[in-house]
């Protein structure tokens, strides 16, 4: 093997007593990808954090071509050659990528020299790694997968020889992340170290030399990607074998449950979000509608559920108008037989800091089944509380402790609990997964199948095209606020990812 | 990744935290007492008999404690709709007006018993309706009611001056205040039940507005914690978006939370108008409003902390009083540091403790502090 560029020896890292990293051993060899895997909470990013220098261990030894070192602030790091492209990305919205570039790194009052100095410097790494970007680009009005190379660029201008990226795919196009995958390659060759953080088994096969694997807090495998299969990955990182294509029958599409006309909807800043989108969703089938994060899907669910106001258009519900001015109320539509899974369960879905019980009435508290005149009825609260623990496999089972201190998974049931239990009529659901781990995922998607064969109109967005592939009878796809295809479930990922990308439809169709 | 939560289990969040911050507060106290030359153990002994070694020291302590309390839960019903009213000063101010008007009509002819529930809805009242016009503009216009409150503070004390040095001063009078209430609108004293515990009160100001604060620190907690109302409130308070995918009407809830937080703080002119000086005087608040914050946050916005805190800063008024007087070294003004100290340590800095206590719950025993231990670590 060749020389190791990284070497962790001994990691552990406790935050009060959950023990995130232990005993952790990695080595990264120079010039090759590293991909670490594992579900959600396994500490992936916790090890990377320590390694980045925003978490010290606890106890261990961090090695950096071979020398030990101590890693205190994120400048060591990079100091050390390690850059890190973060989940969230690190950019001021309204600069220039220059002025990002250069953030943190100026050396003058003036900055004219380091502008100058930067300037040149992207150019050369530009045309070395084929990472262009125009320099002076605003980045709010890049697409965040050039945001994500401004990011790439930041690292690699500070004399990044090691980069670490947290889950880089997870806002990219199909054809993004192979943009990126590509980029990836070409700065292997050059002799980086890349580690590669994802829960995206395929990308680990797609592109990485060797990876890891970590299952709650510790480190449980390496393989040489070459010799291992997305099997074998999955059962490692679950520690049991995982059925990743749901099992269902035919679905028997029923009457027209919930029907979309011509809606359009705009965002505070007046931009059009959805654009005269039209679909049925009829009782007894799972609609999916896939597109990349931000082509105005949450806008489409905010808008039906009644969270936000639309400009014009037509949303009947069991055969009757919704009210789509702004007078519609989520209470209302709750109690004509919507419910609704939102995509951001921690500040929408729930509310974190209240006890599990109390989130799993959250949108029915004024039901009379929950309250004794004005006063809520605790004793009630917590028998139905219970009750779903049981019915959802929600764990820990314990309906006083607090919603935060539940996993990701877990608070998902805990939504889908509340949501599905009411026997709605029509069920929509933002990001079932997202976050979620993979056991979790197989439960959550059976039991909204289970609520299709019940006869219930399910509409799904997901940005994951495996889960719409897996779930939907049909499949809508939107990019750009439109609706620009539909297909069925056999449709291929190629296929959905051309439209995906706006590439037009007669064009995927070929 | 998300921080894990490390909780603490309840007697130590809100008994033992407390405890040490205070602690803290009065050992940074103690040496603040010494760099002007004093005793800080004879200071504390002092601080300490002063409010509570005789009866009447008791009584004016839980007086003090009185007027916290309302002020106190005031500014804790607001912030649990996650609004920070720092208006209390001013809706008490307005409250005494209430008092003021009921009381100036009444006094005359009907017993204080019946009088008393008149000035509570008027005190009520009029400290609500002071905070609804806040309230109105946060919902409808967006104003932030931080702002708009602390405005209105000064806007209520340019009106009470106006209304005390004219329109209620009685013809002739040279203080700005209202004529002394008759024997009617005078609440009963309360020291009899410190008597009862053998103690001797030579005069002193506790009356029946001790036992309405403790009442309403009961409705308070069956309000927040037990109704849909209150439900509701902390829904908004943790997340507004939640409320709205919750279908709670952010305009209601934000102007009745205010209305509620208006009519506590309101209710707090009860206690020294008719319960101590039987009039309305220029500026009889003198910052209650803005210790109700402190009050609050030390209490963690739970009615039971809220109690003890208030007992606390009426402590630190009665015993802060007699040090004063006891020694002369220590000035008025050295008794606010102390004040402030507890704030600082008690409000301010009341996380910078806790991660070294949560390590040490951690440490010694994983299970008390809400986490299952990692299967197979043998912790």
């Amino acid at each position: 093997m060749a020389q190791a560029a990284i070497e962790l020896i001994g990691i552990n890292k406790s935050f009060g007593a959950v023990r995130a990293n232990r005993d952790i051993n990695l080595e990264v060899a120079r010039g090759t990808i590293h991909g670490i895997v594992g579900e959600n909470g396994a500490g992936k990013s916790t090890l990377m954090s320590i390694l980045y220098g925003f978490y010290q261990a606890d106890s261990g030894e961090i090695r950096v071509g071979g020398k030990p070192v101590s890693i205190n602030t994120s400048n060591d790091a990079i100091a050390l050659g390690i850059g890190m492209v973060h989940q969230h990305f690190m950019l001021v919205d309204n600069f220039t990528v220059l002025e990002n570039v250069i953030l943190g790194a100026e050396n003058d009052v003036l900055l004219k020299s380091s502008i100058a100095k930067a300037r040149s410097e992207l150019d050369r790494l530009e045309r070395e790694y084929g990472l262009e970007v125009d320099p002076d680009a605003i980045i709010e009005e890049l697409p965040v997968g050039l945001q994500q190379r401004v990011e790439i660029l930041k690292a690699l201008y500070r004399g990044a020889e090691i980069l670490i990226l947290d889950e880089p795919t997870g806002v990219l196009t199909p054809a993004e992340a192979d943009h990126l995958f590509r980029i990836l390659k070409q700065l292997k060759d050059q002799g980086k170290t890349i580690v590669l953080i994802t829960h995206k088994l395929r990308e680990i096969m797609a592109i990485t030399d060797t990876v890891s694997v970590m299952r709650q807090g510790t480190m449980v495998a390496t393989r040489v990607t070459k010799e291992t299969t997305v099997g074998e990955l999955a059962e490692l990182m679950v520690g049991r074998r995982v059925l990743l294509r749901v099992e269902k029958g035919q679905s028997e599409a029923g009457a027209v449950k919930l029907s979309v006309k011509n809606l359009t909807v705009k965002d505070s800043r007046g931009v059009t979000m959805v654009d005269n989108v039209s679909f049925d969703v009829r009782g007894g089938e799972i609609v999916g509608i896939a597109g990349v994060a931000g082509n105005g899907q949450s806008e489409l669910l905010e808008a039906i559920s009644g969270i936000r106001h639309a400009v014009s258009g037509e949303v009947m519900l069991e055969g009757k108008p919704i009210d789509l001015t702004g007078k519609a109320d989520p209470g209302e539509l709750r109690d004509r037989g919507l419910a609704h899974v939102p995509e951001d369960r921690h500040h929408v879905g729930l509310v974190l800091a209240f006890e599990e019980n109390e989130n799993s009435i959250l949108g029915y508290h004024d039901d009379e089944r929950y309250l004794k005149g004005p006063f809520l009825d605790v004793d009630a609260i917590m028998a139905d509380a219970k009750d779903k623990i049981e019915k959802y496999d929600i764990r820990p089972g314990n309906p006083r402790l607090k919603t935060a201190n539940f996993s990701g998974g877990n608070q998902q049931k805990i939504v889908l609990a509340r949501e599905m239990e009411q026997d709605p009529g029509v069920l929509i659901v933002g990001q079932p997964t997202r976050g979620v781990d993979v056991g979790a995922i197989e439960f959550i998607h059976k039991r909204l199948i289970a609520m299709r064969d019940q006869g219930k109109a399910v509409l799904v967005v997901s940005v994951e095209l495996d889960e719409i592939r897996s779930l939907s009878d049909r499949i809508l796809v939107m990019f750009a606020g439109r609706v620009v295809g539909e297909r069925g479930p056999d449709a291929t990922e190629g296929e959905l990812g051309l439209l995906m990308a706006g590439v037009e439809h007669q064009e995927a169709a070929e | 990744m998300s921080t894990p939560y490390a909780k603490l289990p309840a007697w130590a969040d809100y008994g033992l935290i407390p405890v040490i911050n205070l602690a803290v507060a009065f050992i940074v106290a103690g040496f603040v007492v010494m760099l002007v030359g004093e005793n800080p153990f004879r200071a504390a002994v002092i601080l300490v008999e002063g409010a509570f070694g005789k009866g009447t020291g008791i009584a004016f302590t839980l007086f003090y404690a009185t007027t916290f309390i309302f002020t106190g839960l005031s500014v804790a019903v607001a912030a649990h709709c996650s609004l920070f009213n720092i208006g209390t000063e001013g809706q008490a101010y307005i409250g005494g007006l209430g008092i003021a008007l009921v009381c100036l009509s009444f006094d005359s002819v009907l017993p204080w018993w019946v009088i008393f529930p008149i000035a509570i809805v008027a005190a009520a009242a009029f400290g609500a309706l002071w905070g609804l016009i806040p309230a109105y503009l946060q919902a409808k216009r967006g104003s932030h009611i931080v702002i708009t409150t602390i405005m209105f503070n000064f806007i209520a004390a340019s009106v009470m001056v106006y209304l005390l040095v004219g329109p209620l001063k009685p013809a002739g009078s040279q203080a700005p205040q209202t004529r002394n209430f008759l024997a009617g609108a005078e609440l009963p004293k309360l020291n009899w039940i410190i008597e009862l515990f053998g103690a001797k009160i030579r005069s002193a100001p506790l009356n029946i507005c001790f036992l309405l604060a403790l009442v309403m620190a009961f409705l308070v907690w069956l309000l927040i914690w037990r109704t849909r109302l209150g439900y509701e409130m902390r829904t908004y308070g943790h997340s507004p978006k939640a409320a709205r995918y919750a279908g709670i009407s952010e305009t209601r809830i934000i102007i009745t939370a205010m209305m509620i937080s208006g009519a506590l703080a309101g209710m707090m002119a009860l206690n020294p108008v008719m319960g101590d000086q039987h009039n309305v005087a220029i500026d009889f608040v003198s910052g209650a409003g803005y210790v109700g914050i402190a009050v609050a946050l030390m209490g963690r916005l739970h009615p039971v902390g809220i109690v003890l805190a208030a007992i606390l800063f009426g402590m630190l008024y009665q015993g802060g009083a007699e040090l004063a007087f006891e020694m002369p070294a220590i000035s008025r003004d050295m008794i606010v540091i102390i004040q402030g100290l507890v704030i600082l340590f008690a409000g301010a800095l009341e996380h910078m403790f806790r991660p070294y206590i949560q390590a040490l719950f951690a440490s010694v025993s994983p299970k008390s502090v809400g986490m299952q231990a990692v299967k197979g670590t043998g912790a």
